[in-house]
């Protein structure tokens, strides 16, 4: 045994003379959580077609082991090793959380008794227990992601494959996804999760590979990634053009914005760099309108890999539309 | 398990399935039998005495019956074309292709789910037939199965013509349209006029497409009416609309998903 639950070397596909996959390698240990980052359209979903074995790898690609068995000479082992939930709900919508439970029982060739067990016990665990009756059609977003992830566990899969588990889930739903994930993992399973929200990655993940234009451009520990773009920074915004042209004078290091008058004063955002910050505006007499710290975090790494917009930012596009305009997952204060 | 066992197994779940809907949402299934039902009453009651050309009511129903059943299973399947169309555009499908069970069990479980509802709307167009006065006075017991069996191999033929119209379309809506020959053929046969009225260039499109020979086989059996060759022209346009369906169907199951 290598220990590794899924490994995949120069992973391509291009459909027509659109090259989805150039290249990717991805190797996920036993048990742990792995997500692969990625704007819209970076390839994710491609990637976790060609794993679960949806769809054929392109040409030139490498071996692909999944639970230690070859995807292209042995698909059926793979299968019945994985449990998929894709994007998009997996759930026959025309019959009961309950019928569908057990139609995954009986496509497992479970005994008819220990499928029922088996059913009732998830859809407890998920909460489903009161709704199991009733047509799956009739659930909340969130209750058919979880009847969804639930039918995926009734195998008892040893690796889970989930796209985008939580896009368009209101933010309780997502956290509530989180502790599935994590008690999943504490069972010993391995999680493949691609998802284009930082801070799910951050939270969830050992370790993040991010997927831009057809390859990896970055993978690690959040952490690691971290280290890759230069520190937090100081955001001071002025009303008056004299004030700030005083306060650019007081802190030469600052990146100028004229144009908003801004300025982003490099900082790792502790209290004594911050307090070093006011004391010189203090000294050239001048006061900012407002002030805001923004330590690094993973979404600065994304940007800074994909090459998207800069720096200054109020809202991060990753943040689900649900949530406010603040950057969800950075460290913001507003100071007066 | 072996890999034979394991499409049984397979399919009758996918079969259980696919009757679970019926039996859930039976207006479906009801709904469909609308156009046969409706236009059986319609030539009988309201255009009976035109069509019949005077010979009497009863000799109409007699002649409309096998055609109104045949139509009746056109008309089931477009709701096998409509659902097999559902079922891809939701994740299930994609999510039996990543499960380890046959892979021809999802087309197999609704393709024999689709006959055995074709042989039950059969069944009950059948008795409103009875209703309005169809009977069949000197067919033999041979000649009732042999009836039946020919009903189920156009069943399954239009099946598996329709399962693959319903891969082929993008959405239900396009699986509804693309299925509409499949009632309107039976409009073009000999289901209500004999073929000698109609005009002569027309005559050989509507003898040999699909439909005519079947009703007339079915009218032979049921009714004593001289069946002459329609039997085998019949029973080969089964075999090749069953073959090609499959093969049809298949190609499209199994090619990869985008």
């Amino acid at each position: 045994m290598t220990g590794l639950a899924i490994a995949a070397q120069g992973l391509r596909k291009s459909y027509g003379d659109k090259t989805v996959l150039d290249g990717v390698d991805l190797s996920v240990p036993e048990g742990t959580v792995f997500a692969l980052l990625g704007p819209n359209g970076a390839g994710k979903t491609t990637a976790v077609k060609i794993l679960s074995t949806l769809v054929r790898a392109g040409r030139g690609s490498g071996p692909i082991r999944i639970g230690g068995h070859d995807l292209a000479a042995d698909p059926q082992a793979v299968r019945a090793a994985i449990g998929v939930t894709g994007q998009f709900s997996a759930v026959d919508g025309l019959i009961t959380g309950e019928e569908n439970m057990l139609l995954m029982a009986d496509l497992h060739h479970l005994p008819k008794a220990e499928g029922r067990r088996v059913a009732a016990d998830l859809l407890a665990r998920f909460d489903l227990t009161e709704a199991a009756k009733k047509p799956a059609s009739t659930y909340s977003g969130g209750m058919k992601r979880r009847l969804d992830i639930a039918m995926t566990l009734v195998g008892d899969p040893r690796i889970i494959f989930l796209d985008e588990p939580t896009t368009g889930l209101d933010p309780r739903s997502r956290h509530g996804m989180w502790q599935i994930i994590r008690e999943l993992v504490t069972g010993g399973v391995t999680v493949f999760l691609t998802t284009q929200y930082l801070d799910e990655a951050d939270e969830l993940a050992d370790r993040i590979a991010v997927l831009h234009n057809g390859v990896i451009a970055a993978e690690g520990t959040a952490e690691q990634l971290k280290r890759l773009v230069p520190g937090g920074h100081v955001r001071l915004r002025f009303t008056d053009p004299a004030a700030y042209r005083s306060a650019a004078d007081a802190l030469p290091e600052g990146a100028r914005d004229d144009e908003s008058l801004t300025l982003l004063v490099p900082s790792d955002g502790s209290q004594r760099a911050l307090r070093s910050v006011l004391d010189r505006l203090d000294a050239a007499g001048v006061e900012a309108e407002s002030l805001t710290v923004h330590t690094p975090d993973l979404d600065d790494v994304f940007f800074a890999l994909t090459g998207a917009p800069a720096v200054p930012h109020q809202s991060t596009p990753s943040a689900p539309s649900t949530a406010p305009a603040v950057a969800a997952g950075s460290a913001e204060e507003a100071a007066r | 398990m072996s890999s034979f066992a394991l499409a049984v197994r397979d399919s009758s779940t996918m079969l259980r399935r696919n009757l679970l809907h019926a039996r859930r949402y039976p207006s479906l299934t009801l709904n469909l039998l609308l156009t046969p039902v409706m236009l059986l009453l319609l030539f009988v009651y309201v255009f009976g005495n035109a069509m019949s050309g005077g010979a009497g009511r009863a000799a109409y129903v007699a002649y409309l019956v096998p055609g109104i059943l045949m139509m009746t299973i056109g008309s089931t399947v477009i709701g096998t074309a409509v659902s097999m169309a559902t079922d891809m555009n939701e994740g299930i499908v994609a999510r039996f292709r990543t499960m380890a069970i046959h892979r021809g069990s999802v087309l197999f479980g609704r393709v024999i789910g689709s006959v055995l509802q074709s042989v039950l709307s059969v069944v009950l167009v059948g008795a409103v037939g009875v209703a309005v006065g169809f009977r069949s006075h000197d067919a033999t017991l041979l000649e009732w199965l042999a009836a039946f069996g020919l009903l189920v191999l156009v069943a399954l033929a239009l099946t598996w013509i329709a399962v693959g119209m319903g891969l082929g379309s993008p959405n239900a809506e396009a699986a509804s349209n693309s299925a509409l020959p499949l009632i309107v053929l039976p409009l073009i046969s000999s289901a209500f006029v004999p073929l000698h009225s109609m005009p002569g260039w027309f005559q050989p499109i509507a003898q040999y497409q699909p439909f005519t020979p079947a009703i007339e086989t079915l009218r032979g059996l049921l009714l004593g009416t001289p069946i002459g060759n329609n039997w085998w022209i019949a029973l080969a346009w089964c075999a090749t609309l069953t073959v090609l369906g499959y093969a049809w169907s298949r190609s499209q199951f199994d090619r990869e998903s985008e």
